[in-house]
């Protein structure tokens, strides 16, 4: 890295907002996913104008740049692919209003998911995207990414929520997009901006709708004795339009292992567990609710427990919303995928994804949100052991292979990043790929920004300063 | 304009004869304003659409696509318009699974039909929108046209998970996919709503559909105040009651809805004589949802003192709400010189309606005024009169009206003016924010500006 770069970072921002040594610089190269690249250069501005500013200084200097808020995202989203600059908004963490009548809170990128929530429930109000990492995870990575959780079934995802966004583009111009209702005259700038991985501009704030908290909400909790029968369930459930706020699955060894970690109260001895929630009016959810369970008797459910209280909901999502973190118990390291197909395919797909991990040698379990048909296997595995690695790795894109063939799609809420970019032709073709690279170029023509994400570098879609990926750790570099 | 003579004569060798009409009465029915194009076609699929746009783009020619032009007059003319791309031959249901609650449509399919096919498995689309009777799915989506049920099952952008569309270049492309859930590259599809065609021709259309209610209702709650009656739509939607939806409108817009009803059903149009200011709010559901909100209404509505509380059954409901539907509909053809502005805002004070419905004196105007619960306002200005005096006095209110508007900094926009109206004034009202991303984006998917130039906000 250029020091004079590095001078300039620190004269703007003061030599404690600038990382560049090599021990401070490690600490970056991970995010949630099993990708890896290390930036050249971490700074952590305070304002929209700092974020401009070293925008300018990336160009003048012509590094690339990209975003970062908590570092909890499964896709390579906000990894250093190519080296350069790292902007984190760990110091941007204002909520700078709150407008409680109309149901919109304005924040900084920086702010914790759930600190949206904490800072409104006094008012009867949500945030509504929950992804599992809501306790550290950033709304400026939730809108890079486009996140969702289990009660996206219900809520959506954070593009369903997100109505004005404040942006830094590439060259360094501040500009505003959408207005507070989430109704300007236009084209849906957010739309295309809310998931765009960070490859077309800086967040710096963001305008967020509150959602109002339901009369009354009821947690079910279904113990099948065979995958088989949960799986059908969720299908059912859908095919007769009932539509709960949420529908995750857990398989019985991922059940066994979130108990051991924190007696969350799910059985040890069950094939899988169907966690749901129906909410709204009273007469509405005691009605869904009854449905629900008339559905998991027909598939033969064991037991359909419905949480007492609200200690009881919390700790079953507790065990839920933990379960990746469970996991970590069990091996070095643990590989979460995000897939996505029909929900009526789930009985095959979850039969199929057996029996890739049984061919790779893999125990994979299964923790998703059923209802969407949004699955996440979890492999576990020793980054350490090359050839395990590389199963893992294989293992996985065959899955995402696998839910493609049955008319889904390669994420459903993870993000494409540099986890499966390379991937992406499995749905689209070239005619889409010099769209969509149309649209990159249109905000984002060198590439400054986050290159290396979304488009396959293969198909010469690529851009240049690529680093390495996918490298286990250990590995010679 | 690049009008060849012999253009129909190329078309027709590019699509076959059948597919192009080229006699002047066929254009005249495709003609927004004064604009007439030299021929029209009608594609049987995409295939064919993405040849006429690579024809177009060759020969840069500009093209109108259009499905049963209800909307056509949306937005300003166009400042070239040589062919008129009819997408009413592409009406397959590509794919439908009612057990997952997806579906794929061709764009040029009317959304009735489309009703019916999806009533026949206990679901439906929830775009709710004026015309529907005659409307496609893709004109519906182009226009962004509001729909009726966007409090409670949000508007097209949440629904809509896919598309399949022709760029520009000729090039057929799609985004999204046919999983509910998806994150999968660039939500392009966003884009295409509400575009009015500017960025590409809409092929096909991707969305999630939604179980049909069990029963639905409706409540009226009358008050002599538009004070009172803004107290009691914000104590409704403060409730966080499930409502489908919430309608607030002036004594002027009962007027000509109770006229609408009259046709239909006599005993609803009945309740809103004597004309005033009026509140409906419709629900759907459960039996028992249904129920309750039919008694939390009515418990609302006599703690806001109201004049009269009324409970609409569920056929008298679908009477209310199907003549609430087509307001913009409606309102177009009643008076001479109709102007209708939809204004976005998030408050709208009983100092912000009188200033809206503030006619100049002794002017010919009406003002019947339509409040959504989404802030979504429809102020129609109707003037009786033809003079040069009631024309100027007409535009002078529209100016105003803007003004006033952009003042609140609200998205105010005129979607539908006569013609030597719009000649006069910018229909798009202020430039919305990120006017000059907007631009860059229209670049990136139509370089040659062959898709309805000039229609869309700034003259995009």
């Amino acid at each position: 890295m250029n020091p004079a770069l590095i001078r300039d970072l620190i004269s703007l921002l003061g030599p404690a907002n600038v990382l560049s040594q090599t021990a401070d610089l490690m600490l970056y190269e991970f995010d949630g996913s099993v990708e890896k690249g290390r930036p050249e250069v971490v700074v952590f501005p305070r304002t929209t104008e700092e974020v401009s500013r070293i925008m300018q200084l990336a160009n003048q200097f012509q590094v690339p740049v990209v975003g970062r808020g908590a570092g909890t995202g499964l896709s390579g989203g906000a990894l250093a692919r190519g080296g350069g600059i790292m902007v984190v908004f760990a110091r941007m963490t204002r909520i700078l209003e709150l407008d409680l009548e109309n149901c919109r809170a304005v924040v900084q990128p920086g702010v914790v998911n759930l600190d949206i929530t904490r800072a409104v429930e006094h008012a009867g109000l949500y945030f509504a995207p929950d992804p599992s990492s809501q306790k550290s995870a950033t709304i400026g990575g939730n809108v890079a990414e486009n996140s969702g959780g289990p009660h996206t079934l219900a809520c959506g995802l954070t593009t369903n929520h997100v109505t004005a966004l404040e942006l830094v583009l590439p060259n360094g111009e501040i500009v505003r997009v959408g207005n507070p209702l989430g109704d300007s005259a236009g084209y849906d700038l957010c739309g295309l901006f809310v998931g765009s991985e960070g490859t077309l501009a800086l967040v710096t704030e963001i305008t967020v709708k509150l959602t109002r908290k339901a009369e009354l909400v009821k947690t079910l909790l279904a113990i099948f004795d065979t995958v088989g029968d949960a799986s059908r369930t969720v299908a059912e459930i859908t095919a007769r339009g009932i539509t709960p706020a949420a529908c995750e699955m857990l398989d019985g060894w991922t059940l066994a292992v979130i108990e051991d970690y924190l007696n969350a109260g799910f059985p040890r001895d069950s094939a899988a567990v169907l966690l749901m929630e129906v909410e709204g009016l009273r007469e509405a959810a005691e009605a869904q609710a009854a449905a629900v369970a008339d559905v998991c008797r027909a598939n033969r459910a064991r037991e359909v427990r419905t949480a007492r209280d609200d200690r009881e909901r919390d700790s079953l999502w507790k065990g839920r919303k933990n379960a990746f973190g469970a996991m970590g118990r069990l091996a070095p390291s643990n590989y979460v995928l995000d897939g996505v197909i029909p929900r009526s395919k789930l009985p095959e797909a979850l039969e199929r994804i057996h029996e890739i991990g049984t061919k790779a040698g893999f125990r994979i379990g299964n923790i998703f949100h059923a209802g969407d048909g949004n699955l996440h296997p979890i492999i576990l595995f020793d980054p350490r052991n090359s050839r395990e690695f590389a199963n893992a790795v294989a293992a996985a894109e065959e899955i995402i292979r696998m839910c493609v063939s049955l008319g889904g799609s390669l994420t459903g809420e993870h993000g494409v990043g540099m986890e499966k970019n390379e991937l992406m032709p499995l749905l689209f073709t070239d005619a889409d790929f010099d769209l969509m690279r149309r649209l990159h170029d249109a905000f984002n023509p060198d590439s400054s920004l986050n290159p290396g994400k979304i488009f396959p570098i293969s198909k010469g879609c690529g851009e240049i300063r690529v680093g390495k990926s996918r490298r286990p750790l250990g590995s010679p570099a | 304009m690049t009008i060849t003579a012999n253009l129909s004569a190329r078309l027709e060798s590019l699509l076959g004869s059948e597919r192009v009409l080229s006699s002047e009465s066929d254009s005249r029915i495709y003609a927004i304003e004064d604009c007439i194009p030299a021929a029209v076609v009608k594609p049987a699929n995409a295939q064919e659409v993405a040849e006429v746009v690579r024809f177009a783009a060759a020969e840069n020619l500009a093209l109108v696509c259009c499905g049963s032009r209800s909307k056509l007059n949306m937005g300003l003319p166009p400042r070239r318009y040589d062919v008129a791309v009819d997408l009413t031959a592409l009406t397959e249901i590509v794919h439908y699974d009612p057990e997952d609650l997806t579906l794929s449509v061709d764009a040029g399919l009317p959304l009735a039909s489309l009703a019916d096919v999806l009533a026949a498995r206990g679901q439906f689309l929830p775009l709710s929108v004026p015309f529907f009777k005659t409307s496609t799915v893709g004109g519906s989506v182009a226009s962004g046209i509001d729909s009726m049920l966007r409090l409670q099952y949000g508007a097209s952008r949440d629904f809509l998970i896919g598309a399949e569309f022709v760029d520009g270049k000729g090039q057929l492309c799609k985004s999204g996919g046919r999983v509910v859930k998806n994150v999968t590259g660039y939500d392009i599809h966003k884009l295409l709503i509400g575009s009015l065609g500017t960025l590409a021709a809409i092929t096909r259309l991707n969305f999630r559909t939604f179980p049909l209610p069990e029963t639905s209702a409706g409540h009226l709650a009358g008050f002599s105040t538009p004070e009172t009656a803004l107290a009691f739509r914000k104590s409704v939607l403060a409730s966080g009651l499930p409502f489908s939806g919430v309608q607030l409108f002036d004594p002027g817009f009962a007027e000509l809805l109770s006229g609408k009803l009259r046709e239909g059903n006599r005993p609803a149009a009945e309740l809103l004589d004597p004309p005033r200011w009026f509140v409906y709010a419709f629900f759907s559901g459960h039996g028992a949802v249904v129920r309750r909100l039919r008694d939390e209404s009515n418990d609302l509505a006599s703690k806001a003192g109201a004049a009269l509380s009324e409970i609409l059954d569920q056929p008298s409901n679908e009477f209310f709400t199907e003549a609430l539907r087509e307001a913009f509909a409606w309102l177009q053809p009643s008076a001479p010189n109709v102007a209708i502005f939809r204004l976005a805002q998030q408050h709208f004070t009983p100092a912000d309606v009188a200033q809206l419905q503030q006619a100049p004196p002794a002017s010919p105007l009406k003002t019947p005024l339509l409040l959504n619960a989404s802030g979504i306002c429809l102020l129609a200005l109707l003037s009786a009169g033809g003079t040069q005096n009631d024309r100027e006095s007409l535009e002078r209110r529209v100016r105003e009206v803007f003004s006033f508007a952009n003042a609140n900094a609200s998205g105010t926009t005129l979607p539908h003016a006569p013609a030597w109206l719009k000649s006069r004034l910018d229909v798009w009202g202020s430039t919305p924010p990120g006017f000059p991303l907007m631009q860059r984006v229209k670049s990136a998917f139509d370089p040659q500006n062959i898709f309805s130039p000039g229609r869309f906000v700034g003259g995009l």
